[in-house]
């Protein structure tokens, strides 16, 4: 029995190797080489590779998707768009067999099936990229695709066809390197790969980029071009309009579930398709329109260091940073340089010595959250669910969660909570910040992820802090939503406060700092006006280049932020 | 066909309160399969294990002292349990301050005043408390998995108190019978009418309302309930996962302790080598039958009462071990963890097909 099974990886791996290196190889050379955008293959000739008509799923009350149609041709890049809640997910959840849709039709190259699981997916020629990936950051490379592999094959082989494939197609990984030693961008590589591994026809990515530093980006997207030229149909989920207009051949936009516009993006403007995505005119964010008056040092960090408290964390080296009231202060930086644990010592989740952080001429690192908001700071974690909210907690008790002593009269006499105050304070958030709902306090868990979001930033600007540390601030937010945010950030520091805005969104970042600071393995470049600021230079920060601008001691960890 | 788990946007409200009586509904069931196994008629065996107890002036009586311990030891778990700490050694801390209470009228049985009883419980409460803060210590200090910790202590508990009553607390006068002298008149609990029943059932009920306010009203309440479903909220909010593990295990040894103290004090008046047929244990399943709420175990506690007593009536009667108890209490967690299944995730009976491709 163990021959056969063997023979049958024999086979697999030879029919592998043949598709990758005969004729079809060469084509697809010659094909990239006529043109990066695929030119020449006609994408709406032929059958369509997947179609889908009327695809209707129902969660409870909420329509998902309410007979949605969409049409994937063969080497077409499709971009679907839509806000947050749009069904976006749900949709493509279908097509990946994670979810069954209550009714609707899908065909497959012209026939029609079922997909039930994602394995049958798989089979078909699906893939899909999640947009948190599943790694075992203990585990290589390989071993982490091995196991993804409904038949792996020997390591050796599977270890050679991963070089050959990822150099291939511009997306070079080593095999052998442990997964908790690669930064974010490299390891979408790996589930890029992975996916690549079994020569799927149509890949399916939600938000690829959204880890990415432009230069990463850009390389993703000349392999996408190049998948794209060999015939392969990928389905590319994303918020940045710019992206999708340059990259995207067609586009499918859902709002509240339903199908409202197909279009040419790149006929498009990005204005025209955020306004099929909300159906209004997305308000603008109005920056500049006041010069920002720096007022004193708000928050202040000095030779802030700390140690990785996980193998898997980074350490935080010698940041420096001052914060005006007044001003907006941004730190871009890729996922997973430090931000999390800079996020964490501000706040005062994690002590470090009391002279590296001052609130206001305060020194304060070894002072609890709950003193530090009481002096006035507030705290918006990048984890809105879980960190920032409590899932099964209805609201007014996430309006406890940070404001218990904050003097809000959430604590009346004798100790006792005010259930009232609490949910008066709530409503008021929901109000001001258009916090949707289906009915009144519900759990913080029933809440879509950008009205979540709309929450959790509510309630902290809703005290009015004279410190504002907010970690991504509209990460997974709809357009609409985004922009209500930022434009309170901007409010907020106007009004005298010092925002501290961390996110790995440099479309964001233009548009509400006043300085761009870029963190790097645990290190901070210093923050300079955002005239004197330019996306390649903070591009090249990112890469790593942070830690060079001064003479700072290396850390202990490394590999993390060198991606390019 | 197959049954699909489809989560829920939020907790059902009505599965919260359905999934016990569900849970007592399938044990009743398979309570009835095993008399059947045994050859006796299950529904005499049901009823006298679960119905006949309820109809007699004794074994309600009973049930009431019976319940009692495992309400008290319970409403402490139940903190534990809120705030995601795994105490499971109820029993050890039981046993350890009904050692601590008994020392007094055992070392000094002339100490006969009104302060006898209440330095009893007092002790009684120090020592399930300190019994009960190793584990926590260990846990805070040292990352200790406290579920092995405390439930290892149980028997360091139980050897201490048989080596006691064999070794140096043995009555000299108790023809070497392993046995403590019988506590003084001023070391018992007042007794509430003619029978068994003490005023430990009235402070349980304090408790049990001072619980309920402390955990829907207080901020410390809030803590617990925050911090045992969402950690990394918790800590955002302010709140010290150390300091709460401390609390909750301190509280919840202490009532445990008060618990065994008043068991010794009330019903045994003296100590003996075994104390306890397991309330430390049977707790955990009244805290969990009682949806960790405390009202909920003040029901749950005398449902669990009267599986010991039914354990018994049905060895008496229909001649069956009263190891049956231990059966039916194993089955009755069971099915609680699994009925609570449904309070989170909805079922879904799916039409069921072949995996696979098919044409139109």
């Amino acid at each position: 029995m163990g021959r056969k099974v063997l023979q049958k990886w024999q086979d697999l791996d030879d029919k592998a190797a043949g598709a990758r290196g005969t004729g079809q190889l060469s084509d697809v050379k010659t094909m990239s080489a006529a043109g990066a955008d695929g030119a020449g293959i006609d994408r709406s000739a032929g059958t369509p590779l997947l179609e889908a008509f009327g695809l209707t799923k129902r969660f409870g009350d909420i329509l998902a998707n309410e007979s949605v149609d969409l049409r994937i041709n063969q080497g077409e890049i499709h971009a679907l768009l839509g806000e947050n809640g749009a069904g976006k997910s749900t949709l493509v959840k279908s097509f990946y067999g994670s979810l069954e849709p209550d009714s609707g039709e899908i065909f497959w190259l012209g026939k029609r099936v079922r997909i039930d699981n994602p394995s049958e997916a798989r089979r078909l020629g699906i893939g899909m990229v999640f947009q948190h990936f599943s790694l075992f950051e203990a585990l290589t490379v390989v071993e982490n695709i091995a196991l993804a592999l409904p038949k792996p094959g020997p390591m050796g082989e599977l270890a050679r066809r991963i070089r050959t494939i990822s150099e291939d197609y511009g997306l070079p990984l080593n095999p052998d390197d442990v997964v908790a030693d690669l930064p974010v961008g490299i390891r979408q590589r790996i589930e890029i790969i992975r996916c690549l591994l079994q020569e799927p026809r149509l890949i399916i990515m939600d938000e690829p980029t959204s880890v990415l530093t432009p230069q990463e980006a850009d390389r993703l997207f000349v392999t996408l071009q190049r998948l794209a030229s060999e015939g392969c149909a990928v389905l590319y989920i994303s918020h940045r309009l710019e992206e999708v207009q340059r990259i995207c051949h067609h586009a499918t936009i859902l709002r509240h579930g339903r199908k409202v516009a197909e279009c040419d993006p790149s006929l498009e403007t990005a204005g025209s398709l955020a306004r099929m995505m909300v159906g209004a005119e997305v308000a603008h964010v109005s920056a500049r329109d006041t010069a920002p008056a720096t007022g004193p040092v708000r928050l202040r960090l000095t030779g802030l260091s700390a140690s990785a408290l996980t193998p898997f964390a980074t350490a935080l080296s010698g940041i420096d940073l001052e914060v005006h009231g007044g001003e907006v202060v941004a730190i871009a930086g890729v996922a997973g340089n430090g931000q999390g644990e800079l996020f964490d010592v501000i706040s005062g989740e994690r002590e470090v010595p009391s002279a590296m952080i001052q609130l206001d001429d305060m020194p304060c690192g070894h002072r609890s959250i709950t003193w530090r908001r009481q002096k006035s700071a507030a705290f918006v974690p990048e984890e809105r669910l879980g960190h920032g909210s409590v899932p099964g907690l209805e609201l007014s008790g996430n309006v406890t969660l940070t404001r218990h002593s904050t003097g809000d009269g959430l604590i009346a006499t004798l100790g006792l909570l005010s259930r009232q105050a609490a949910h008066a304070l709530e409503k008021k958030i929901k109000g001001t910040y258009d916090v949707r709902m289906s009915h009144d306090n519900p759990e913080a868990r029933s809440l879509s992820g950008g009205n979540l979001q709309k929450f959790v930033v509510g309630r902290e600007l809703d005290r009015n802090p004279g410190i504002l540390v907010i970690n991504q601030p509209t990460w997974g937010v709809d357009a609409g939503a985004a922009a209500l945010i930022r434009q309170a950030l901007i409010d907020l520091a106007r009004s005298g406060s010092a925002v501290l805005v961390i996110s790995q969104d440099l479309d964001e970042i233009f548009e509400v700092a006043d300085r761009i600071a870029v963190i790097s393995r645990g290190m901070l470049s210093r923050a300079e006006p955002v005239a004197e600021m330019t996306r390649e230079r903070i591009g090249l920060l990112m890469a790593g280049g942070a830690e060079d601008e001064s003479a700072r001691q290396a850390t202990s960890r490394t590999g993390a932020g060198g991606a390019a | 066909m197959r049954i699909e788990l489809v989560k829920r946007k939020e907790h059902s409200h009505l599965m919260t309160v359905l999934s016990p009586l569900l849970a007592v509904v399938l044990t009743l069931l398979t309570a009835a399969l095993l008399f059947a196994l045994a050859g006796k008629d299950p529904m005499i065996g049901l009823y006298k294990f679960f119905v006949e107890p309820l109809f007699d002036s004794w074994s309600l009586q009973e049930l009431l002292v019976k319940a009692t311990p495992l309400v008290l030891i319970a409403a402490g778990l139940l903190l534990c349990y809120l705030s995601n700490n795994w105490n499971i050694g109820a029993e050890g801390q039981f046993v350890f301050g009904a050692i601590c209470g008994s020392f007094v009228p055992i070392l000094f049985p002339d100490f006969q005043t009104v302060f006898t009883l209440p330095l009893m419980l007092f002790f009684g409460i120090l020592g399930g408390a300190a019994w009960a803060l190793i584990p926590a210590l260990l846990k805070v200090r040292f990352s200790t998995n406290e579920i092995l910790s405390s439930l290892m202590l149980v028997y360091v508990a139980n050897l201490l108190l048989d080596y006691l009553v064999r070794g140096p607390w043995r009555d000299p006068e108790g023809y070497n019978f392993p046995e403590s002298r019988m506590f003084s008149d001023a070391a018992i609990m007042p007794s509430i009418g003619l029978g068994r029943l003490t005023i430990a059932a009235p402070i349980t009920i304090v408790v049990i309302v001072a619980l309920a306010i402390l955990l829907s009203r207080t901020l410390k309440g809030f803590e617990i309930r925050v911090m045992g479903e969402s950690p990394r909220a918790g800590e955002f909010a302010g709140f010290s996962r150390g300091r709460l593990t401390l609390f909750v295990f301190a509280i919840s040894g202490g009532l445990a302790g008060l618990a065994g103290t008043m068991e010794v004090s009330g019903s045994l008046n003296q100590l003996l080598p075994v104390i306890s047929p397991g309330y430390g244990f049977t707790a955990i399943i009244v805290a969990f039958l009682g949806r960790l709420n405390p009202f909920g175990i003040l029901i749950a506690g005398f449902v669990l009462a009267l599986s010991y007593i039914g354990g018994e009536a049905v060895q008496s009667s229909v001649g069956i071990s009263d190891k049956i108890s231990d059966v039916i209490q194993g089955m009755l967690l069971f099915y609680v963890l699994a009925c609570d299944t449904l309070i989170l995730y909805k079922p879904r009976l799916v039409r069921s097909r072949r995996v696979g491709t098919r044409e139109a």
